[in-house]
């Protein structure tokens, strides 16, 4: 139970003024981004670090973590009032919630979806203070060559389990890896991968290419694709919620928990596999099966419980391993790393204050949300008619801003305009950026792991694998690999083709949700 | 030579609608109906879905006038796009919905119906929504 006494110890230091500002600030900026479509918080993250150096730490992370939990808020309010998914986690909120809006039940959607996330952060919040111990525990055990496999491990699982094409990921993650790379060996000194461009020889700032990635290259993006038709609000009607509504829906948060929360730990892509188990789950499990696809209430319930729970999941790697497994996860680790610290086992023994602080605040702000979205809903809505142009004009501002404030060198402008230009042209061809961001922050952190293991065998690759904890994950990195090979084909032996069923392919607004999945995965 | 109405999906957008077909009708002349967006918000309540269209559609073909419907997304804003079907068609008439505004709430927001009113070079009614 050090856990929950730790717990209280964060909840005292995270209700000083200033730290509740800034955790009220992070939920209303994080909403604000959920609502709008093709923003999401890696971008709002990794727009806010440049501008937020001269902040103090617990500060600064207090507000990103309110802006993760703000975005699974914001995203539901669009989906159910637009039948355009805010944010990739929200794409199966979408289906029954925009029906339940148009059927007069817009209220009840979104009462199920804002109770529903509260409910389910707040349970795997709590998950995460009990848990997150215990895995430090045996993560400080762990030596070099575990943490190469786990980072590998990262590096499979990001790029074979989301998108359709694992070449495609695999193509991103090389070139996350390649630009994590570029600069000076730290082994040996010597410049890699500089191309004899003297400002390369210090490496690229993760800083600017996050920016670029994610603000320069949906700015691009959106601008090549800026007249669509635009969708109408429907307006919000009927009871808030009636008990019918909260009998109907509070199994579906349990349960949307209880798939929410493995899931964002583990490096699957983020929220979008479990909402998608969570809707089919509860469209086998409910009583009212034929109410599906005309506005069930159980299908906005379970999916939206489950996002905010894999939000809080994808925390336990972040914070014990310093693996990101959503692009946010990725961005929030960026941010510890501007303040000097490496998230990992090491973290809640130098940083403990910080980081139970971090989670206090997490509970504070799911609060905050509850009330900043549950009357607020039209308000929140408003934010749809502000023309992209506008918007996207301020987020390149400040993408050249900070890009520029990072270390006040032009040259990184150079650098955004042309990463920039390669988030657009992923965009274009299906690339996803999850890959290559995680493969940005993790490739020198694994070369480090991999170059020691190396040096302690004298050179010889078994001192990889020479721990049964390395064995074991290798095996799941095989197996990672082979298996869809052999599922494909016992499937295609038993089954004809029946079109495309998965995460990335629901019903209406897929084309924009797939954008977004690449965009986010948050 | 038409009569054209800009029209929206709200009552204001109605009055026009119903005032445009009764000129119509008592000039005998075709009707052109806009409705249009700039798509640059994800979300416009002005620019009316497949249902309102169909509905529109149907409200008209009950009317037995010889209508079109014009029905876009364009980078021009609805204004401009019916001033120049306007020159174009040397429309007779422009039928336009106007808000009650006061006079600080005009100067704050731009309108539509103001282009419309001093780029025209035809005749405009501005109709307002019942009380």
């Amino acid at each position: 139970m050090d856990g929950l006494n730790a717990l209280l110890d964060g909840m005292s230091a995270a209700l000083t003024p200033m730290n509740l500002l800034y955790a009220f600030f992070g939920v209303l900026l994080g909403t604000a981004i959920g609502v709008l479509p093709g923003i999401g918080p890696a971008m709002a993250i990794a727009l806010l670090l440049p501008l937020t150096y001269t902040l103090p730490v617990e500060q600064a992370i207090i507000m990103f973590a309110g802006l993760y939990y703000g975005g699974m808020y914001g995203g539901s309010t669009t989906s159910i009032l637009l039948n355009t998914p805010g944010e990739s986690a929200s794409v199966m909120t979408a289906i029954e919630g925009n029906k339940m809006a148009k059927a007069g039940r817009g209220a009840a959607a979104l009462s199920t979806a804002a109770i529903g996330s509260f409910v389910a952060g707040t349970i795997a919040t709590f998950c995460l203070a009990l848990l997150a111990p215990q895995v430090v525990k045996v993560a400080i055990q762990l030596g070099d060559p575990d943490y190469l496999a786990v980072m590998l491990f990262a590096f499979v699982a990001v790029t074979t389990v989301l998108g359709s094409s694992k070449i495609r990921g695999f193509a991103s993650l090389g070139l996350g890896v390649w630009i994590g790379l570029i600069g000076i060996d730290p082994t040996s000194g010597q410049q890699r991968l500089t191309f004899g461009i003297d400002q390369l020889s210090d490496g690229i700032d993760v800083v600017v290419v996050a920016v670029a990635v994610f603000a320069m290259g949906e700015a691009l993006w959106i601008a090549a694709h800026l007249r669509r038709a635009p969708a109408r609000i429907t307006p919000i009607k009927g009871r808030w919620m009636t008990r019918e509504d909260l009998s109907r829906s509070w199994k579906p948060w349990l349960r949307g928990t209880v798939i929410g929360f493995p899931f964002g730990a583990i490096p699957a892509g983020g929220a979008e596999i479990p909402t998608f188990l969570s809707y089919i789950s509860e469209r086998k499990l409910s009583k009212k099966p034929e109410e599906f696809g005309h506005g069930a209430i159980e299908g906005v319930a379970g999916p939206e419980a489950t996002n905010n729970a894999s939000a809080a999941g994808s925390l336990v790697p972040l914070l014990t391993l310093g693996i990101p497994t959503t692009a946010t996860a990725a961005v929030m680790i960026l941010a510890f790393q501007t303040y000097g610290i490496q998230p990992g086992p090491r973290l809640f023994q130098d940083q403990g204050p910080l980081v139970w602080t971090l989670i206090a605040s997490l509970l504070i702000g799911n609060a905050m949300l509850l009330l900043l979205n549950l009357p607020m809903a039209g308000l929140w809505a408003k934010l749809l008619l502000i023309p992209r142009p506008y918007l996207y004009a301020g987020i390149l501002m400040f993408a050249s801003l900070g890009a520029y404030a990072a270390n006040g060198s032009p040259f990184d402008l150079w650098l955004l305009l042309f990463i920039g230009g390669l988030g657009f042209a992923m965009r274009r061809f299906g690339l996803p950026v999850v890959p290559l961001i995680v493969g940005l922050i993790l490739a020198p952190r694994a070369e480090v792991f991999m170059r020691r293991a190396l040096q302690i065998s004298d050179g010889h690759l078994s001192g990889l694998v020479n721990t049964t904890f390395s064995k074991v994950v290798y095996v799941l990195i095989a197996l990672l690999i082979v298996a869809p090979f052999i599922w494909s084909r016992v499937r295609g032996r038993r089954t004809p083709p029946e079109g495309p069923v998965g995460p990335s392919s629901p019903t209406t607004g897929a084309d924009d949700a797939r954008v977004h999945a690449n965009t986010e995965g948050a | 030579m038409p009569v054209i109405v800009g029209f929206v999906p709200t009552k204001e957008g109605r009055a026009a609608l119903d005032a445009a077909v009764t000129e119509a009708r008592s000039r005998g002349s075709r009707l052109l109906v806009v409705n249009a967006s700039t798509g640059a918000a994800s979300a416009d309540n002005r620019y009316v879905d497949d249902e309102e269209l169909t509905a529109l559609r149907a409200e008209l073909d009950a009317s037995g006038l010889d209508y079109e419907i014009s029905h876009a997304v364009h980078k021009k804003d609805p204004a401009e796009i019916i001033v120049e079907l306007a020159e174009e068609t040397h429309a007779d008439l422009i039928v336009i919905g106007v808000r009650r505004r006061t006079p600080v709430g005009k100067l704050l927001l731009g309108s539509q119906a103001q282009k419309v009113l001093l780029d025209a070079e035809c005749p405009v009614l501005a109709v307002k929504a019942p009380r």
